[in-house]
């Protein structure tokens, strides 16, 4: 755990730490704001699991396809959507990334490549599967990488996915973050079979377990799969490992798990290990925390704001979007 | 009428999906067995070996995922058909339909149409029993999002897909299973089928028939034998499910002022209901008799084809259903 990669500099570590941050302090933000009744609806946190959405991000190319989940914001951060759009579709103003139509459960956005947000569980691994057919058909070598919860893969469309990438040999990176908990469900009251990764071998699909909790064995283990997959031999499963540190959304009294369980998990964090490791390492001193969380915090502040005096969509707008608008 | 080619519906889907694949790169076909086999129905046969295994896509067992890889295909730049056997199979890719296809567009504030069509056969009357048999076109037809559309002639058979492809927008393309075999004239000049209009089939002065697929079929029978009493029905044949071309109808009543809507879905909440609705809300002052609706019976489709007879919107129904708006003092 505190080998840190050989060619690892400050510059790098810091970085990655700094992604981490900003999704956290974005986070912890909108929980507040829920709070306050600026943001409804659901709102899941990813406290616990930024690693992966920062490691993930790190191998990803621009021309590559993102299909993710209703707990998405720390991929929408990571992937490059800018915080004033993210804030704002968490508003549910029209200037947001999905023009306010989805909030935090769908975030969209174009530029980027990230189609969603999908919030029914499991229902976004066949769009995955068809973004990675559709970049072979055209002759690409980009890649859909799709995320999910360890939930999903009692969902029959996690086998009919992989199945069917693995059939084709599309270029689909499975990312499945097991935070043991599916809502309330723990894995082992859900499973019969918990160890995830196994699963892949029933279709033939190379597969690994990957600490969740450590950028850089995410960083590598998505690097090597995106290799695989690009060379067109087919779709990797990765199975992360973590923890979500959080409740599952704002309704969740957590009467599922044990306070002593949670903070253990807690001590093994994403951001405290990190900054452990490269204190440890002598690339980072505790000024360099402070000032990555201060530049955070001036983010997320101008994103509040930004998002506070974003203009609502006129409700004569309503029907827009229902169907396409074409402009040809 | 001069320039014409027999052929039946079969052959005008199977030629719509040959001039698609010729036309644009982009477009495939996949489903259950439309490659090696030739299509449940025999609409892909021959397909596989003019077009190859890239474009003519043999799927598992996977409702689901091959529809949902068809959605996801069409945001990432291609214009896959994609074929599902029959309504009821449909079943098992309705999360990706619903929650999916209708919903990305908007929920992404218009970043991500989704230009798939998804063809499936539909109906009754091949003694196929209950889980083949079923026309759940209004179950499709309540989602916004979605576009549904219905060919019952050849003409359109040939036409419609055409219309969808160039559509960004989700199409689905209910194609009667009781039509395949049906043959008729293909006019040359009949591939400009419009998405959302609705048709005159035929003319008359007495009553409006308002139909779909192969209801179409059965009100021109029991237009016949009206006509031999004296009554000439005026049918309209919907084409278009969602969105439903009010216009259309609406003036046809306006011409003959009584309306009976035929549709083989089962009554409780169906199209014709919604029709009927509309008629009430835009027409109710033309109208000079009750609306009058013939559908199929509720129970699901039983096999024997005596009882699956009994249990559909048949001509001798329908030529009731007129007969009972003329008789008393109307």
């Amino acid at each position: 755990m505190n080998d840190l990669p050989d060619a690892l500099t400050r510059e790098r570590g810091l970085h990655l730490l700094g992604e981490m941050l900003r999704i956290r302090q974005f986070e912890d933000r909108c929980a507040e704001l829920y709070g306050a009744g600026h943001i409804r609806g659901f709102l899941h946190l990813c406290d616990g699991e930024e690693a992966i959405a920062v490691g993930v991000m790190q191998v990803l190319g621009s021309g590559d396809a993102v299909v993710s989940t209703y707990r998405e914001h720390g991929h929408a951060l990571a992937r490059g959507i800018a915080m004033n759009p993210l804030m704002a579709e968490l508003y549910g103003k029209r200037s947001g990334c999905s023009g306010g139509r989805g909030g935090s459960m769908h975030v969209f956005d174009a530029a980027t490549r990230f189609y969603g947000g999908n919030a029914i569980v499991g229902g976004g691994l066949p769009l995955a599967v068809g973004l990675a057919l559709a970049e072979k058909l055209q002759g690409t070598r980009n890649l859909a990488a799709c995320f999910f919860g360890e939930g999903a893969v009692a969902e029959g469309e996690f086998h009919e996915s992989m199945n069917l990438a693995a059939l084709w040999k599309l270029p689909v990176l499975f990312m499945c973050e097991n935070n043991l908990y599916a809502m309330g469900t723990a894995l082992a009251r859900s499973e019969s079979q918990t160890d995830i990764q196994a699963k892949a071998a029933a279709y033939g699909v190379r597969a690994a377990a990957v600490d969740g909790m450590d950028v850089f064995a995410v960083e590598a283990a998505v690097r090597s799969a995106a290799d695989h997959a690009r060379a067109g031999r087919g779709p990797v499963l990765l199975e992360f490992r973590t923890y979500r540190l959080r409740a599952h959304s704002m309704f969740d009294a957590q009467l599922y798990r044990d306070k002593a369980e949670v903070e253990e998990w807690r001590a093994r964090g994403p951001l405290i290990t990190l900054t452990t490791r490269l204190k440890a390492a002598s690339l980072m001193i505790e000024d360099d925390f402070q000032r990555l969380q201060h530049a955070a915090d001036d983010e997320v502040r101008a994103a509040v704001e930004f998002a506070g005096n974003a203009e609502w969509e006129p409700v004569e707008d309503l029907a827009r979007h229902v169907y396409a608008e074409v402009t040809s | 009428m001069s320039d014409t080619v027999r052929m039946t519906y079969r052959e005008a889907v199977k030629q719509s999906i040959r001039e698609a694949l010729d036309d644009d790169p982009r477009v495939f076909l996949m489903g259950e067995d439309v490659g090696k086999y030739g299509g449940c129905f025999a609409v892909s046969k021959g397909l596989l070996e003019e077009y190859g295994e890239e474009r003519i896509r043999d799927t598992p067992l996977s409702e689901s995922a091959f529809v949902g890889a068809g959605i996801g295909a069409a945001l990432g730049g291609m214009r896959p058909i994609v074929e599902i056997m029959t309504v009821n199979f449909s079943l098992l890719a309705l999360d990706q339909i619903v929650n999916n296809a209708a919903t990305l567009c908007h929920m992404s504030g218009g970043q991500f149409p989704v230009p798939v069509v998804i063809r499936m056969a539909t109906g009754a009357g091949r003694q196929l029993a209950a889980q083949h048999s079923h026309s759940l076109e209004a179950w499709y037809a309540h989602v916004p999002g979605l576009r549904v559309v219905e060919p019952a002639t050849i003409d359109d058979a040939r036409g419609v897909l055409r219309a969808a492809l160039a559509c960004p927008d989700p199409v689905i393309v209910f194609e009667p299973i009781s039509l395949y075999n049906m043959d008729g004239e293909l006019t040359a000049a009949a591939s400009e089928v419009r998405l959302d209009g609705a048709r005159i089939h035929r003319a008359g002065r007495d009553v409006t028939l308002v139909s779909y697929g192969a209801s179409l079929w059965r009100c021109v029978a029991a237009a016949e034998e009206l006509a031999a009493g004296g009554i000439e029905a005026e049918i309209v044949d919907l084409r278009s499910l969602r969105p439903l071309d009010d216009a259309t109808i609406l003036a046809s009543l306006r011409r003959t002022k009584r309306v009976v809507i035929v549709d083989e879905g089962w009554r409780t909440g169906s199209l014709a209901a919604e029709i009927a609705m509309r008629i009430v809300e835009q027409g109710f002052y033309d109208l000079d008799a009750p609306i009058a609706r013939v559908c199929t019976e509720e129970v699901p489709i039983p096999y024997p084809k005596h009882l699956e007879e009994a249990a559909l919107p048949e001509p001798k129904r329908i030529v009731a259903a007129v007969r009972g708006l003329f008789s008393d003092a109307q």
